[in-house]
């Protein structure tokens, strides 16, 4: 069922620098070259009936609904299907073309159910919609003939229901599944009366491809795919337009609610990050919104050992500000800070570094971006002069060449991955660098990457520096754009030195054990373009040389002149919903909003005027120098809103010793999560539903999200902070989050033109929005980069300190899978744990063989930093010499193993490579064992439970 | 702070900075680089370590830098 405010213009628009005009029913109208009669029918407001055509598919032509006269033309041509033509007469209603309709009505009637009062979609059933368009009034044929009013429902999906007895067999849920979605999941079996839906081999939904992404839902005309909470509540009877809190997709999403209950979220289809679709994530999986694991009173303790005591917000603001006070006249200014979230908006982050800053009086403030997407930050700053990826995702519809490096898409991006399938289907080329083999280096039918590039885990730098060496030795690179673009000596440099012999390709498949081969053949694809671009994860950031390789990218293609156009740049995916934004918004320790670096005397002399206060010009501490402090006694407090380090940061137990030593850790969050566990103030924040403002996507789009229903605990997070800044001193005033972009705007050149009322207007701007751009900018660096001259810079490969011994032989990756998302705090709350309901670890037969470890056995993982223990899957997934695992759940403690070993300018750690063995064993380890027990007693320690 | 942790990020970003041929240039780099990223009492207890223990562990570039930019770098 689409959206109950959906104007489904039947067909898709098509883009075409012609227009064409003809009449409907005697009104003149002009559309695109290439639209449809049905898209120009209902473009001059004439609305042809329809069952299998709709706006966000390719006309199908089955239904023989939406037949249409043409004058000067025989028969009743189906407008869905028909091409609009200058100069065209249609007709949508006769006589004739009524009689047409209702007979095929009566046809789709006779074998339909009859319960449309106890219909789930009743009111918003496209069908029953039909019946009375076309004035249906009997069915001739009866009810009694074959029909299939007692399929059996599939109701295996946890999200959605699917009833063959409604089924029309439109075909829009199939083709939705390969046009949106590009799965293939679902087909049609049999033929004539026996034609029916099938998920993958007549399997149940839960068993087949299927993603569970909501395409065929919401293609669905009937009830016959229906979300199972419309089952359960009935349907919404309002609806606000708000923007996804998962993944750095940001796609725009319509709330359904009844009351201040969200029914369901539908895929906004004038997103334009998204454009109607939607992953699993953001379409189904918001029950933790609701979960009663949920704290919503502010609690407050001495020690961690203590038992929580709810206060009240007022109590609770109080002690803490006067705790930052304590600590900050007894250990010093520097001796507190705070972390902002990528999971909270702009205004939120926005707030929190100011707090930090003017309150706190230093530049303690650092942001879960350090341990993602920091080495982007610096790396593309350093040579293109800003801190963002340079593209627009629809920017992939021009790609001829796709290299994706260190991501992968389908699970951690799966609604760009569905565009990405779409381009790659229409043509493009792609290359995939990456040590375990992702699932688009070959999806049945129609992806198959032209070259897997499986190199061993810390070795990207090599490879890059290897693909730059063909590129310049063979003469494929682009001297006069790099000439003309970049600094020429620089790039003359950088041409000596990628030509070196000891970058080969020879001397590179030594390093990285990719063949020489397959890399020149990479180079020259790239190099061949004419549009490559680069796509890249926390698979090239997450090592000791993350922004080398961002650095080694950006070279790459300035050398190949693949910037500055559609279809080419090097586009980081970010991992979270607001990454982007909280990078932007001054949550660094050295940078101000919109990277101006601290030690700025111009930049800080307008924060000053604007904040009346005298800011301190030396960066402050990031967050693994944070907990460095913290063990040397010299850091004491902290405020974290929205993140839980504990799980998602390195070396656990290094985290755990550091927050053991510190006096005052404030966890705002929905949650007890892992780092509240060891904290004295727990504040309750607001989900993503309960409050406005905007996030900021890996496009550089930002959107607003909206309130839907009230903050469940009585704070948005932003109210929080403003109270707890006016608790310490400074004050702080805003009514809404609008008033606070408007100084973001005021204060930040590429926000100047942003404002609320602007969003409101036209959806999304991307930054830089400014008097140079008053609508955004999709696409950076035209004409010239934002530093002026393209920086090259050297990119010398040096192999990580973490290195394989005979005591730890294997390589340990980490990555994320498409149901969970991060430390799954939310998702772990959500049906979505039927399809990862624990961390695996992915092993190669060959060393599975070696060691007696048979698939779904427990195994230790053991690292110098700790040990672990998870079940093992026997995967030629990954290459021999390599394990992979997630972090989704934290009784895993997968960060337990991985070491503190990290990116040389931003400290990024290296999740991505750690040295590693693994036995079978048959219990937990003694972390892991110690883990239950101190959740057990923490969870004893919340109000209302009973305690030892 | 620990102070091997401190030298191990230290020689990090020297190792990065010594693809630079102009070797005065890569110490630059390298003193550029602590100076906008490192917080105060790490510069101190880097500059610190340099004094009482000559800089042990440090990279060559590394020393380098921290020795010939000491004024620039000293909170």
């Amino acid at each position: 069922m689409q959206s109950i405010i959906a104007n489904d213009l039947g067909t898709p628009e098509r883009k075409s620098g012609k227009s064409i005009s003809l009449e409907v029913n005697g009104v003149q109208v002009t559309v695109p070259e290439g639209s449809s009669v049905m898209y120009a029918a209902n473009v001059a407001g004439m609305k042809v009936p329809k069952l299998c055509a709709t706006d966000n598919l390719e006309p199908f032509g089955s239904c023989r609904l939406c037949l249409v006269e043409i004058d000067g033309r025989r028969g009743y041509p189906a407008s869905c299907t028909t091409p609009a033509e200058a100069g065209m007469k249609i007709r949508t209603e006769s006589p004739k073309l009524a009689d047409l309709r209702r007979g095929v009505m009566e046809l789709y009637i006779s074998d339909h159910p009859l319960d449309c009062l106890t219909c789930p979609a009743n009111g918003h059933c496209e069908l029953q919609d039909m019946a009375g368009v076309v004035g249906l009034r009997e069915v001739r044929y009866g009810y009694d003939g074959k029909n299939h009013l007692h399929e059996q429902k599939d109701e295996s999906n946890p999200y959605f229901t699917f009833d063959p007895s409604k089924c029309i067999v439109c075909s829009r849920c199939v083709r939705a599944c390969e046009e949106v979605q590009g799965t293939f999941a679902l087909t049609i079996d049999g033929r004539g009366f026996n034609s029916h839906i099938s998920p993958g081999q007549m399997q149940p939904f839960i068993d087949s491809e299927c993603v569970s992404c909501g395409a065929c839902v919401q293609a669905c005309p009937t009830s016959t795919l229906m979300e199972k909470s419309i089952y359960e509540m009935g349907q919404p009877d309002r609806t606000v337009t708000t923007t996804c809190a998962y993944c750095g997709v940001g796609c725009s999403f319509i709330a359904e609610i009844k009351g201040n209950s969200v029914v369901r979220m539908v895929p906004n289809k004038n997103g334009m990050a998204n454009h109607g679709h939607s992953c699993v994530k953001g379409r189904f999986a918001f029950g933790y919104t609701t979960h009663p694991d949920r704290i919503l009173k502010p609690m407050v303790r001495q020690s961690i050992d203590d038992r929580w005591k709810e206060v009240s917000w007022e109590e609770a603001i109080a002690h803490t500000a006067s705790e930052f006070k304590r600590i900050q006249q007894k250990y010093g200014r520097s001796s507190v800070g705070a972390i902002t979230s990528s999971r909270c908006t702009n205004e939120e982050t926005f707030l929190v570094q100011k707090m930090v800053r003017a309150a706190f009086g230093n530049n303690n403030v650092d942001t879960c971006a350090r341990v993602c997407h920091s080495p982007t930050g610096y790396g593309l700053k350093t040579t293109l002069g800003t801190s963002a990826g340079t593209q627009a995702f629809d920017s992939v519809m021009d790609a001829d060449v796709i290299f994706i490096i260190g991501a992968n898409p389908t699970d951690a991006h799966p609604v760009f991955a569905s565009q990405m399938k779409r381009r790659l289907r229409e043509g493009a080329t792609l290359i995939v660098a990456d040590p375990r083999a992702i699932d688009l280096i070959r999806t049945p039918p129609h992806i198959e990457a032209s070259h897997h590039l499986q190199l061993r885990p810390g070795t990207n730098v090599a490879l890059i520096n290897g693909i730059a060496h063909v590129i310049v030795t063979e003469g494929l690179a682009n001297d006069a754009y790099a000439n003309e673009r970049c600094e020429p000596q620089e790039y003359q440099t950088w041409k000596d030195f990628v030509s070196q012999p000891k970058y080969s390709p020879e001397a590179v498949e030594k390093i990285t054990g990719v063949p020489a081969d397959t890399i020149r053949g990479a180079a020259r694809l790239y190099a061949k373009g004419p549009n490559s671009a680069i796509y890249y994860g926390l698979g090239v950031t997450e090592h000791s040389q993350g922004s080398t390789m961002v650095i080694g990218m950006a070279n790459l293609s300035m050398a190949t002149g693949n910037m500055g156009r559609e279809g080419v740049g090097v586009n980081p995916l970010r991992g979270q919903n607001n990454v982007q934004g909280a990078c932007d918004m001054g949550s660094f320790p050295h940078e101000l909003s919109g990277y101006r670096h601290i030690s700025d005397a111009k930049t800080r002399e307008l924060f000053e005027k604007e904040w009346g206060v005298k800011l301190d010009a030396e960066p402050g501490l990031r967050i693994p120098n944070m907990f460095d402090a913290a063990l040397d006694g010299s850091y004491k407090g902290m405020y974290i809103q929205g993140e839980d380090f504990v799980q998602s940061d390195p070396n656990t137990q290094h985290i755990e010793a550091a927050l053991r030593n510190m006096e005052c850790i404030v966890v705002q969050d929905l949650f007890l999560n892992e780092t509240a566990k060891f904290a004295h103030v727990f504040l309750p924040g607001s989900t993503f539903l309960e409050k406005d403002g905007t996030y900021t996507n890996a496009e550089r789009r930002i959107q607003l999200i909206r309130k839907a229903i009230p903050p469940v605990a009585g704070k948005a997070d932003w109210e929080i902070t403003m109270d707890l800044s006016n608790a310490l001193g400074y004050p702080m005033q805003y009514d809404h989050p609008s008033q606070i972009m408007d100084e973001i705007a005021r204060l930040t050149p590429t926000f100047a033109g942003v404002s609320f009322e602007k969003l409101d207007k036209l959806g999304s701007v991307q930054w830089p929005c400014n008097d140079s751009a008053p609508e955004g900018t999709p696409t950076m660096h035209i004409g010239k980069f934002v530093r002026g001259k393209g920086h090259f810079v050297l990119t010398e490969y040096v192999a990580t300190d973490e290195r394989t011994s005979s005591r730890f032989p294997l390589i340990l990756t980490t990555g994320r899978i498409l149901s969970q998302y991060n430390v799954g705090a939310q998702t772990r709350r959500t049906e979505n744990v039927m399809w990862h309901e624990e961390d695996i670890l992915e092993i190669h037969p060959h060393d599975a063989e070696h060691r007696g470890v048979i698939d779904g056995a427990w195994v230790s993982v053991a690292s110098r930093a700790g040990e672990i223990v998870l079940r093992a899957r026997v995967s030629e997934r990954i290459q021999p010499g390599v394990v992979y695992t997630t972090f989704h759940h934290p009784d895993t403690g997968t960060n337990v193993i991985t070491t503190e070993n990290s990116d040389w300018a931003t400290n990024c750690p290296e999740y991505k490579v750690t040295a590693v063995e693994v036995t079978p064993v048959s219990k937990l380890s003694v972390w892991q064992e110690h883990y239950r027990e101190f959740t057990d007693q923490q969870e004893a320690l919340l109000p209302g439970k009973m305690g030892s | 702070m620990d102070i091997h942790h401190l030298v191990e990020m230290a020689n990090n970003i020297g190792a990065f900075f010594a693809a630079e041929p102009d070797k005065a240039k890569g110490a630059q780099g390298v003193a550029s680089h602590i100076k906008s990223f490192w917080e105060p009492r790490m510069r101190r207890e880097i500059l610190s370590y340099v004094d009482e223990k000559s800089g042990e562990g440090l990279s060559e570039l590394v020393l380098s830098a921290l020795r010939t930019h000491r004024k620039e770098l000293t909170p």
